[in-house]
């Protein structure tokens, strides 16, 4: 079956600091898959390299079958960790935008996605709180049938409420056969949503395997796997 | 629908074991349509896939069937129903058993423990176990 992200001896550097160590991954339809690490480990790099706002300094990447890029894009949802909208924006014109921008774009589904997250149009998406800007984050990214979903930290910061709508929303309107990447470093609040997990340390892999397999093998939860392989972080 | 899962155990295992209990305590009869995977994921915020290696496991067991284009039914077959019935009541005493060992119990007085319990009506532990080792 082809892959929906694959990364091939990627590495990537911001000076002297490395962010990226040698990646290679491979990734399929139809997963939900935790890309966990803890703070600078390179979550936020992959993510970027992926969704093409950062250009690998070696390696090759292929996000929804394509180099990352305009074509990719097409196809390829990104949440950023950070707001994108700008100051003026109601929450109607931070969608308004997604349509513009993404042909994949299904208005019924934002529809959804807004009653659900109880976020109105009207309100102004500067003013939001914390936990609703998340919210409208979440609702760009999913309002779109995309084949690959790359969230960045969706839950990083946001009240116990605000977490458990994002986590119903992403099992309610995930779309079939797309593949979902989420990076977090909140673990316990949502290993039960991956199927597999990605450990990235120093900027490089360090596990990559099914989350069902490593409670089968080490009778562990991933999050006490997590603070073991992070313990001298 | 609510179960509360240990995230150190896989959690297939813990809605299989889930499922069994509803169809040996009747709340899903036999013959009753399960949940979708989308459904039953939704439901119980698990992964998709996890929802259907459980489904996959009790179709291998016999616990489940599922009938092309209708979903996935409970068995009807009795027999299966009541080794269900039979597997989860041994996993229960093998546990019980284990413990009352690690207590200190030995076979005789385990039973006659059980015996004591049962036939007063399930008076207090405590008191009975005092009772047994004085």
């Amino acid at each position: 079956m082809e892959q929906l992200l694959e990364f091939q001896s990627v590495s990537k550097s911001y000076g002297k600091r490395t962010a990226l160590r040698d990646v290679t991954l491979s990734i399929g339809p139809g997963r939900i898959v935790g890309l966990l690490g803890s703070n600078g480990s390179g979550k936020t790099t992959l993510m970027r390299i992926a969704s093409g706002l950062t250009r690998p300094d070696s390696g090759t990447v292929r996000a929804s079958g394509h180099e990352p890029g305009p074509v990719s894009k097409a196809s390829v949802s990104f949440m950023p960790d950070k707001p994108v909208f700008e100051s003026w924006m109601t929450v109607g014109d931070t969608l308004d935008f997604q349509r513009d921008f993404f042909a994949d774009y299904d208005p019924g589904k934002a529809s959804r996605m807004l009653d659900f997250m109880k976020l109105s149009r009207k309100d102004k998406a500067s003013s939001l709180s914390k936990g609703m800007q998340e919210r409208l984050q979440i609702t760009l990214a999913l309002s779109r049938r995309a084949s690959l979903y790359l969230l960045d930290e969706p839950i990083g910061g946001v009240d116990p409420v605000s977490r458990e709508h994002i986590l119903n929303a992403l099992m309610d309107f995930y779309e079939e056969d797309s593949t979902i990447v989420v990076s977090t470093h909140l673990v316990a609040d949502m290993e039960r949503i991956f199927d597999t997990v990605v450990m990235l340390k120093g900027g490089g892999v360090v596990l990559h395997e099914e989350v069902e397999q490593i409670r089968i093998d080490s009778g562990k939860s991933i999050d006490q796997l997590f603070k073991e392989v992070y313990a001298e972080c | 629908m609510t179960i509360e899962f240990d995230n150190n155990l896989p959690i297939y295992l813990q809605i299989m074991n889930y499922i069994k209990l509803q169809i040996v305590t009747g709340s899903l009869g036999p013959g009753d349509k399960i949940p979708s995977v989308r459904e039953l994921a939704s439901e119980l915020k698990i992964n998709p896939n996890t929802i259907q290696r459980t489904f996959q496991e009790l179709e291998r067991e016999g616990v489940a069937e599922s009938r092309r284009g209708l979903g996935r039914f409970v068995t009807s077959e009795d027999e299966k129903i009541m080794s269900i019935k039979k597997e989860m009541a041994s996993e229960l005493l093998e546990r019980f058993i284990g413990g009352m060992r690690e207590l200190g119990f030995d076979s005789e007085n385990i039973v006659k423990i059980v015996a004591e319990s049962v036939d007063g009506g399930g008076r207090e532990a405590g008191g009975t176990k005092r009772g047994t080792t004085a």
